[in-house]
C-alpha cells in the first residue's frame, strides 16, 4: 500500500490528545474509516490533505442518532477511500470548520449549515447559500428527518430580502449584476460582478435557483425508482450519475454485474463524455462569437445525440442504467456500427481542432485568459477536465477503477498552463480518447446478458463513484431493510468547479467573462441538484 | 479564414425538411407510448411499473397520459408484454384549461416571433433540446423564430422545468415584463406535471400553477422537432396534437378546432 496510514497517524502530533481510530470497512482494505472526536476533525483533515496530498471528495452528513459527518478523501493508485468520521450529538453542538485547512470543504460546510442547520465554528461565511434568504425564512432545515419532503408553500410568508454583499471599496466601484437569465437559453445563475471600470475584480456566483431538493425527495423511495432521479441530476451527465448510483446499490446488495454490462457501461459512459465535451467546445466557439465554428461543432453534437438516440432509444441515455446492469442489450453489430459513426464524428472533430488551431483571432481570446494556477486548483479541489487543464490530473477511472477501466489502455491527458486554451485542448484530447475507448470496447465486448436479477436486498450504506464528464462524482447511499433510500448524498464535479470559478474570472476584463465561463463548461443543474 | 468557407460549403445543407415534410432520420425522437389494448391483468401489471402514474388500466385497454410520461421505458422493456410505442414527434397541443383562452398568436407574428427561454428547474435536457433549435439541423430562424435574452423583446415565454421555488419570482418578473400580446409555452413533462421531481417542498410541480400556459409540449425531454411543432402550433401553422384515446382530451381537441 502506497499510503502508510497507521504510520502517518502515529507520527503526527495532534494539539489535543485524541487518537483517531482506523477501521477497515472491507477485507480488501479499499475503504478506511477514521473516527475521531469533532475537536480533532480539522487537524486530521488538514493532515490528510496537505501532508498526504489526498484529494478532498466531499462532506456527507447523515442524521442518525445525532449527526454523522463524513469527510471523504481519495488519493492516487492503491490509496483506499478514507472517510474521516465525527459524530455530533445535536445540531446545537458546534463543529469546528475544516475549511481553514481544506478550502474545498468551504461550500460543503455552507451547504450542510443551510440544509441541516449545523453550525461550523470558525467558518467565515454561513447562510444564504442553497436556500436563498429572499425565498426561505430563517431556521428551515429541509434535510432534517423531521422536515416533510411534501410540505408545500410552508415558507413563503416570512422570507427576508436579499442584497448582494459587496467587498470592493474604492472610488467609482460598482456592482454589475448578471442573471439569472442572460444570453440565450442559459441555465439560471446570478453573478455579482464587482468592478471599478474595466476589469472584474470580484466575481461571486449566486447559484441554486434550480434547487430541486433531489437528496430529500429521494428519501423513502425505492432504490429502483431513485435511479430515475439520479439520471435527472444533470442531463449532460445522466449516464454517469445513474452509474454511480447503481454501483453504490450494487455494492450494498452484492450484485455481480455481468461482464457484458460492465463493458457496455464503459461504452455509453464514454459516448456521453464525448457528447459533453463536444457541447463544451461548441460553447467555447459560441462565446467568442465564432458562429461558423460553433455551427460545425453543433452539427457534431446533434450527430452524437442521434447516435445515442438510435442506439439506446433516448438521446440523453435516460432509462438505460438499472441496478444489476442495463435495460437494453444492443447486439455487437449495432455497437460496431455506432462505433464507426463515432469514429467519423471524431475525424470531423479533429478537422475542427486543426482549423481552430490556425484561427488566430479565436486563439487570442483564449490564450492567457482565465488562468488558474496549479496550487489554486489543488486548494479549491478542482476536478475533471477543467482541473486537468491546470495539471490536476487525478482521474477516478485510473485511481479507483470501476467497470474494468483498469483493463483498458488510456492515459489521462493534462495541460500545465491553466488558461482557457489549455482547457479547450483538454476537451479535445479527452474527446478523441473517448472515441478511441468506444472503438476498443465495441471490438472486445464480451458475449452474454446485460443484466442480472440476482441481488441480496439488505440494509447498508456505500459510496458509488464515477469520473463523470465534468469530473469526480460521488454518490453516498444508505438503504433500509426494505430497499428504500434513507439517505442519498450527491457530490457533483460542477459543485467543486463552480467554487473555483471565481479564481479564473477575477482580474480579467469584462469582455473575457463569458469566454472564461464557457471554457469551464459548468453545469448549473449538476451543482444545484 | 477561407478554410472555414470551404469547409462550410463541403458540409452541405443539413437542415431538416420539417415542417414541409416529415423528418425520418434515426435518433431524432425517443417516440412515445400510446394506448394499448391489453388483457386486464397485463394492463394492471404494466401500469404498476409506471413511476409517474402515466399509465392507467381502464378496463378494455391501457390508457396513457403522455403529459406524465418521463420516458423511462419501463412499460416497453424487460416485460413479457409491452405497451405500443409510436415513433414521431408532433406532440404539442393547446392547453385547454387556460381560462384566458388566448390560443394562437395573431397573424402578424407569423414570420417574426421572439422567444425568451426560462429554465425553471429542469435537469438540463429540455434546455439543451431547446438550444438545438438554433443548430444547423433545425435552424428555426428560417421559420421566423428567434431567441431573445430580454423579456422586453419577447412575444413568447418558453418555460422548461418543474417550477423550483427559487425560480418563482424571477419567472413571474420575466412574464410581467413582457409586452402584450404574449404567450406561454410549457416544454417537458416536468413543466406540465412536475414529472419525477414534483410537487415537493422545492418544486411546485407545474408551470400552470403560476402562469397561464397556452401551448404544452410533453416529453422528457421533448426532442427539438416536438418543440418546433409547439411553436408552429402557436403561430397557427400546424394542427394541435391530442392525447390518444382520452375522451376528455379528444373533446377538448375538437372544441379548439371548432373555435
Amino acid at each position: 500500500m502506497a499510503l502508510k496510514l497507521e504510520q502517518i497517524l502515529k507520527e503526527a502530533s495532534f494539539a489535543r490528545p485524541v487518537e483517531p481510530q482506523i477501521r477497515w470497512e472491507d477485507a480488501a482494505r479499499r475503504v478506511a474509516q477514521l473516527e475521531c472526536h469533532s475537536s480533532a476533525l480539522a487537524e486530521l483533515c488538514g493532515l490528510l490533505f496537505s501532508h498526504c496530498h489526498l484529494s478532498f471528495g466531499g462532506l456527507i452528513v447523515e442524521e442518525r442518532a445525532g449527526f454523522e459527518l463524513r469527510y471523504v478523501f481519495y488519493g492516487d493508485n492503491d490509496t483506499p477511500w478514507i472517510y474521516v468520521l465525527a459524530r455530533v450529538g445535536s445540531a446545537e453542538q458546534r463543529v469546528p470548520s475544516v475549511s481553514r485547512f481544506v478550502h474545498g470543504a468551504d461550500w460543503h460546510e455552507r451547504e450542510a449549515e443551510d440544509l441541516f442547520g449545523l453550525i461550523f465554528e470558525g467558518h467565515p461565511r454561513l447562510g444564504n447559500f442553497v436556500l436563498h434568504d429572499d425565498v426561505w425564512p430563517e431556521g428551515v432545515a429541509p434535510m432534517r428527518k423531521s422536515f416533510p419532503a411534501c410540505a408545500l408553500d410552508t415558507h413563503r410568508e416570512k422570507s427576508r430580502g436579499w442584497k448582494p454583499r459587496r467587498i470592493v471599496e474604492a472610488d467609482g466601484a460598482f456592482v454589475m449584476p448578471v442573471g439569472p437569465f442572460f444570453s440565450v437559453a442559459t441555465e439560471p445563475v446570478h453573478f455579482v460582478l464587482e468592478t471599478v471600470g474595466e476589469d472584474v475584480i470580484r466575481a461571486q456566483p449566486r447559484l441554486f435557483y434550480t434547487y430541486r431538493g433531489l437528496e430529500k425527495i429521494a428519501e423513502g423511495r425505492r432504490a429502483q425508482d431513485v435511479v430515475l432521479l439520479a439520471e435527472r441530476i444533470s442531463a449532460t451527465s445522466a449516464f454517469a450519475h445513474s452509474l454511480a448510483f447503481c454501483q453504490a446499490v450494487e455494492q450494498i446488495w452484492k450484485v455481480e454485474v455481468p461482464p457484458r454490462a460492465r463493458a457496455l457501461r464503459v461504452f455509453f459512459a464514454e459516448l456521453e463524455r464525448l457528447r459533453h465535451h463536444v457541447a463544451a467546445i461548441e460553447g467555447i466557439c459560441e462565446s467568442t462569437s465564432f458562429a461558423v465554428a460553433a455551427a460545425q461543432a453543433a452539427i457534431l453534437q446533434e450527430d452524437l445525440l442521434r447516435i445515442c438516440g438510435s442506439l439506446s432509444g433516448h438521446r440523453y441515455l435516460f432509462g438505460l442504467n438499472a441496478i444489476g446492469g442495463l435495460t437494453l442489450n444492443p447486439d455487437d453489430r449495432m455497437l460496431r456500427r455506432a462505433a464507426a459513426q463515432v469514429r467519423q464524428v471524431a475525424e470531423r472533430l479533429a478537422l475542427l481542432e486543426r482549423m481552430l488551431n490556425t484561427s488566430s483571432s479565436f486563439l487570442d481570446r483564449l490564450e492567457e485568459v482565465g488562468v488558474v494556477r496549479t496550487q489554486d486548483a489543488i486548494d479549491f479541489g478542482m476536478v475533471g477536465p477543467v482541473g486537468r487543464a491546470s495539471a490536476v490530473s487525478r482521474d477516478l477511472r485510473k485511481v479507483q477503477p470501476y467497470c474494468g477501466y483498469d483493463e483498458l489502455d488510456f492515459e489521462t491527458p493534462y495541460e500545465p498552463e491553466g488558461d482557457g486554451y489549455a482547457r479547450l485542448r483538454v476537451f479535445f484530447k479527452e474527446s478523441f480518447q473517448s472515441a478511441q475507448l468506444i472503438g476498443a470496447v465495441a471490438e472486445t465486448v464480451p458475449k452474454g446478458s446485460s443484466r442480472t436479477d440476482q441481488a441480496v436486498v439488505s440494509p447498508g450504506a456505500a459510496l458509488g463513484w464515477v469520473e463523470a464528464p465534468a469530473g469526480a462524482a460521488l454518490h453516498w447511499i444508505r438503504l433500509s431493510e426494505g430497499g428504500t433510500v434513507e439517505r442519498y448524498r450527491i457530490i457533483t464535479p460542477s459543485f467543486a468547479n463552480w467554487h473555483a470559478f471565481r479564481l479564473a474570472a477575477e482580474n480579467f476584463a469584462f469582455q473575457d467573462f463569458p469566454i472564461i465561463l464557457a471554457t469551464f463548461a459548468l453545469s448549473v443543474h449538476e451543482n444545484d441538484r | 479564414m477561407s478554410q472555414w468557407v470551404i469547409q462550410g460549403l463541403r458540409t452541405g445543407i443539413k437542415t431538416t425538411a420539417y415542417p414541409r415534410e416529415q423528418e425520418s432520420a434515426a435518433g431524432v425522437s425517443p417516440g412515445r407510448p400510446i394506448a394499448t389494448e391489453l388483457p386486464e391483468q397485463d394492463a394492471e401489471s404494466l401500469s404498476a411499473r409506471c413511476p409517474t402514474g402515466a399509465l392507467k388500466n381502464s378496463r378494455e385497454h391501457l390508457s396513457v397520459d403522455f403529459r406524465r410520461c418521463i420516458h423511462c421505458f419501463r412499460c416497453a422493456r424487460e416485460n413479457s408484454v409491452s405497451v405500443r410505442w409510436e415513433p414521431g414527434y408532433e406532440w404539442a397541443f393547446m392547453a385547454g384549461n387556460n381560462a384566458r383562452g388566448s390560443g394562437c398568436l395573431p397573424r402578424t407574428f407569423e414570420r417574426s416571433v421572439h422567444i425568451l427561454v426560462v429554465d425553471a428547474g429542469d435537469c438540463g435536457a429540455c434546455l439543451n433540446e431547446v438550444k438545438q433549435l438554433n443548430n444547423p439541423y433545425y435552424n428555426f430562424h428560417r421559420l421566423g423564430f428567434f431567441f431573445t435574452p430580454s423579456p422586453r423583446h419577447a412575444d413568447v415565454l418558453l418555460v422548461v422545468g418543474a417550477l423550483a421555488e427559487q425560480m418563482r419570482k424571477p419567472l413571474q418578473m420575466a412574464y410581467d415584463a413582457m409586452p402584450a400580446p404574449k404567450r406561454v409555452v410549457a416544454v417537458g413533462s416536468c413543466a406540465l406535471t412536475g414529472g419525477i421531481f414534483g410537487p415537493s417542498f422545492a418544486c411546485a410541480g407545474a408551470v400552470s400553477k403560476l402562469l397561464p400556459v397556452d401551448v404544452e409540449v410533453p416529453g422528457n425531454p421533448p426532442p427539438p422537432l416536438a418543440i418546433l411543432h409547439g411553436l408552429l402550433l402557436l403561430t397557427g401553422r400546424k394542427a394541435s396534437s391530442f392525447l390518444d384515446h382520452d375522451p376528455a382530451e379528444q373533446a377538448r381537441f375538437k372544441l379548439s378546432k371548432a373555435s
